[in-house]
């Protein structure tokens, strides 16, 4: 194998330490000359029609520059083109708690927040339905003029009918899991500075510059190339910052209309109303086995409570059935979903995006087959394992793929078969397994350009910039980039300069979600980087008198193979080339294959390469309390490649905690439409306290298609840890609570039943209607008939 | 033309931040957190929550850690105020090495807070056991690293006696 200098070594991101010194500009820190303050006035009501927006006394007050109000941005955009259904400010109706109806630009924070207070909002209540049950009842008040199904699918990939017809035994379940936020310690932020020339530039807290500039264009009318948007970096995003939220927009419009920048930071009960967060989802599967333990056929039900808007829903709710596939061999799959709209803050892409819910389903009901069949999580699990360069039943291509060896690495370090169905009562360990995408294949928007792209420079001084669209929401995509680069050209990352998510200056990037930028921006700067060592080495070889594709990058320096005193250092070979060639730049681009499947919603699970995890929990639970503590999670996970293992650790020990924040605690709890805590005090996250140990298992499969092998590491070890808690709860005490989070009540319940006799299960017990519309049949891909 | 709001409550104000004295006028509602931040331009400490919630705006008031979203600038007067700018020297502080060493940071938001938090432990207890340490940054939140890898920075820089 070829020894990497830099690809592989664990080290320090090259923006560290700005980030300690606190050097480093969120959006909201920063402030220019004449800035005027944003703030939004939203709904009281859950649902209502506006009848009269008086902002007379708010125009009045002194301080106050500019109010908008609906009919102001008659535009309605959405993230999605099928979901064209959000308005900056709504003109005629809201649709939740929290929806914008005025927006005020004024001198200062204070004077802003006064004139909100004098704006009067006129409501006529209409009838507002927070469930999903109650949204499709007949009769139920329309959100949206289409009505509260948003989207039905139903997709049959083979005979599903028959598989079960061939199954020995067949087991169904139903689960809920509960709606999350992605929390974010910084509060979404932005400033924008429109300049009378007709040019307007944007600093967002945004994962998706691009898509940004876009609906910035579409929603003031202005043409693209007049717009500039710069992606600060992010101090946290998890999805939440990927859709276009209002009050980008209104801060926008506002500086348009006032000629003066304009800031707008979200206070933290309104990031809870901004919200895209996790999707509560009912899910319902029904699963088909031979007697020894081979799946005939799966059947999943997903319903999915989608709040107020449209936002990336659409491909949520394919997302909810479309990975389901991924981790094992399933010859028949019938997959219906839906999304309904409810009352209540939109909902939208979270981390690992509409894929926990199912898989949380899907590796609880395993273990309930299993122990039904007789045979131990591990081995059911393993009869039935994806196998690498496969495609499964719904045409997902895969590829390299480490999971058996991920399922060994983590039973053996957890000891797992040692302590399972072994440890005394009220301790347990529960198994569970996953895949996920590294970037999703087709953009939101259809069209063929290159999904990233990267641009690199370079001068006789040596100095090497790197531009890429891609914004670093702190999982480290700055870092990868600059690596991927200095790797190439023999250099170290700090000496790779980096202008990142600018649409003035960097080339086109999608952004910064589905698990995209390692694979995506990694592979557009290889490819950059090797053609910009093309070019230097040819400046270099006429220096050297010899051969360029003889000549070694390594170590700051240009040399002869064979001789590594006959060279240039770097910045000599940047000299020389430029000499021959003139300004040194070279650009890259990445397309992912066309990989989609036959079908309608066959763009939704495609992906280059998928990751695989695999994962151990180990609780201990309270008994008289109903607590669980996580004690212990042990995480493989099928990373390709770790391009910075110190990197890598830390993205799988973030989404252990996220999980155990979604299986133990995070809840979007409403009432009447009123969120009922939206505060980091009322919304638990886990704390130092409740995160457990983690043991990270990288597996290394080398991809053929990632940047020096490398595939996702961001999300997918999340969908793991889920089910594998609530596993290892049933495994601890006995006791199924077929629902997240599992809280203490939930709980006590369950072993109250269980004292009492009982079928020892909390959960769900009825599904919603299941009207999914005609089914569309799929053939199988070749080798599946 | 904006006509000026009106002039409401504001107060001088005296302040020693990280060495060097600062007077400002600010409306007496301001919070320490949005003195440090829109008058003295020390974005460095952060805003979470602004109700005490979050700890991403924790500073030290004469060497404990305080909530500077909770605390009016003119209960601080004559104190000393340490801010994540007040940390470094011409090289990163200990604590901030160990942070970029060992991986605790991810988006970085959170860090200036964790920082004090744990300098204010160092300083108290130069050898804090995990307990002590978890205790410390038991009031701070993180979304982003699962808090171990700060953990284990904090351990690591007491190992190399912080300065």
């Amino acid at each position: 194998m070829r020894e990497f200098a830099v690809i592989g070594r664990p080290r320090p991101r090259p923006d560290a330490a700005a980030r300690v010194t606190g050097r480093t500009r969120y959006a909201g820190d920063l402030t220019l000359p004449g800035q005027l303050w944003c703030r939004l006035v939203r709904s009281p009501l859950p649902h209502a029609r506006l009848t009269r927006v008086d902002t007379a006394s708010a125009r009045a007050l002194p301080g106050v520059a500019a109010i908008l109000t609906g009919r102001d941005l008659p535009t309605r955009y959405g993230i999605l083109p099928v979901s064209q259904d959000e308005e900056v400010l709504c003109s005629e109706k809201v649709r939740y708690v929290g929806d914008p109806v005025a927006a005020v630009a004024a001198v200062d924070e204070e004077t802003a927040a006064r004139a909100v207070a004098l704006i009067q909002v006129e409501y006529v209540p209409l009838p507002a339905v927070f469930s999903i049950e109650d949204a499709l009842r007949p009769g139920a008040e329309p959100i949206h003029p289409s009505g509260n199904l948003q989207r039905a699918v139903a997709l049959e990939f083979g005979d599903v009918a028959a598989g079960f017809q061939a199954a020995a035994f067949v087991r169904e379940d139903l689960f809920f899991y509960d709606g999350s936020t992605h929390l974010p310690l910084e509060e979404h932020a932005v400033l924008a500075s429109y300049a009378p020339e007709g040019t307007l530039t944007v600093w967002s807290s945004t994962q998706t510059p691009h898509y940004l500039h876009r609906i910035l264009s579409r929603v003031l009318q202005m043409p693209a190339d007049r717009i500039r948007v710069i992606a600060a970096p992010a101090g946290g995003g998890f999805g939440g910052k990927s859709d276009i939220l209002n009050h980008e927009l209104a801060a926008a419009a506002l500086s348009r209309v006032t000629g003066r920048p304009v800031k707008c930071v979200l206070s933290r009960e309104e990031v809870f109303y901004a919200h895209r967060g996790r999707h509560p989802t009912v899910l319902w599967v029904r699963s088909g086995w031979t007697a020894d333990g081979l799946i005939t056929a799966l059947h999943l039900r997903t319903w999915l409570d989608g709040g107020a808007y449209g936002s990336y829903g659409v491909a949520t709710t394919y997302y909810s059935g479309a990975l389901t596939p991924l981790t094992y061999r399933i010859p028949h799959y019938r997959f219906e979903g839906m999304r309904v709209f409810t009352n209540k803050p939109a909902c939208g892409p979270k981390r690992g995006h509409g894929t926990p819910q199912p898989r949380f389903a899907l590796e609880c009901h395993m273990d309930k087959v299993a122990e039904e069949l007789g045979l131990d999580p591990v081995d059911l699990r393993r009869r039935n394992l994806v196998a690498p360069f496969s495609t499964t039943v719904n045409w997902l291509r895969v590829t390299s793929c480490g999971l058996d060896r991920c399922v060994d690495e983590v039973v053996s370090a957890s000891s797992f078969l040692q302590k399972h169905r072994r440890l005394p009562r009220g301790r347990g360990v529960g198994l569970a397994l996953s895949g996920y995408l590294s970037g999703a294949g087709l953009p939101v928007y259809w069209n063929d350009l290159p999904h990233s792209q990267v641009r690199l420079a370079a001068d006789r001084s040596g100095r090497v910039v790197l531009f890429s669209g891609a914004a670093d929401i702190g999982q480290g995509s700055d870092a990868v980039l600059v690596s991927t680069a200095a790797e190439v050209l023999g250099l170290q990352p700090e000496e790779i300069h980096l202008v990142a998510g600018d649409t003035a200056l960097t080339p086109v990037d999608l952004g910064s979600y589905s698990s995209r930028v390692t694979f995506m921006a990694g592979n557009a700067t290889l490819q950059a980087a090797q053609r910009l060592r093309a070019l230097v080495a040819r400046g270099a070889a006429t220096r050297l008198e010899a051969a360029a594709e003889d000549l070694v990058f390594a170590g700051g320096r240009v040399f002869v193979r064979g001789s590594p005193d006959r060279g240039l250092s770097w910045p000599e070979a940047c000299a020389a080339a430029e000499a021959a060639c003139g300004p040194l730049s070279a650009s890259g681009a990445y397309t992912p294959p066309r990989l989609a499947g036959p079908y309608r919603g066959s763009g939704v699970g495609p992906s280059p390469a998928y990751s695989f995890s695999a994962c151990v929990a180990q609780v201990a639970v309270d008994e008289a309390t109903g607590e669980v503590r996580v004690e212990k999670v042990w995480l493989a996970h099928d990373i390709g490649r770790a391009l910075n293992p110190l990197l890598v650790r830390g993205q799988v020990e973030g989404s252990v905690y996220m999980a155990v924040g979604e299986a133990l605690l995070e809840r979007q709890d409403y009432r009447g439409g009123a969120h009922c805590g939206p505060s980091m005090l009322d919304y638990k996250s886990p704390t130092v306290y409740e995160m457990p140990e983690v043991e990270t298992l990288l597996v290394e499969s080398v991809d053929p298609e990632g940047p020096f092998g490398a595939k996702e590491c961001g999300q997918g070890p999340l969908l793991p840890v889920v089910p594998a808690i609530a596993n290892a709860i049933y495994d601890a005490v006995g006791v199924r609570v077929d629902e997240v989070p599992v809280t203490p009540d939930m709980l006590l319940r369950a072993l109250d039943r269980q004292r009492r006799g009982l079928d020892a299960r909390v959960g769900p017990t009825v599904a919603p209607p299941a009207s999914f519309g005609p089914l569309t049949r799929v053939p199988r891909p070749e080798g599946w008939a | 033309m904006v006509e000026a709001p009106a002039l409401r409550d504001v107060q001088p104000l005296t302040l020693r931040v990280n060495g060097a004295t600062f007077r400002v006028v600010a409306p007496a509602s301001r919070t320490l957190l949005e003195v440090l931040r829109e008058d003295l331009g020390l974005t460095g400490t952060k805003h979470g929550c602004e109700l005490g919630e979050c700890g991403a705006c924790t500073v030290l008031i004469d060497g404990e850690p305080a909530l500077a979203c909770l605390v009016l600038p003119v209960q601080v007067q004559e104190r000393e105020i340490t801010t994540v700018e007040g940390l470094a020297g011409a090289a990163l502080h200990p604590l901030q090495q160990a942070f970029v060493d060992h991986g605790a940071l991810q988006c970085g938001y959170c860090t200036p807070g964790m920082l004090l938090a744990a300098k204010a432990l160092l300083d108290r207890r130069p050898r804090p056991t995990r307990e002590e340490i978890a205790e410390a940054l038991s009031g701070n939140l993180c979304r982003c690293t699962g808090y171990l890898r700060i953990i284990q920075a904090v351990a690591a820089a007491a190992e190399g006696g912080h300065a």
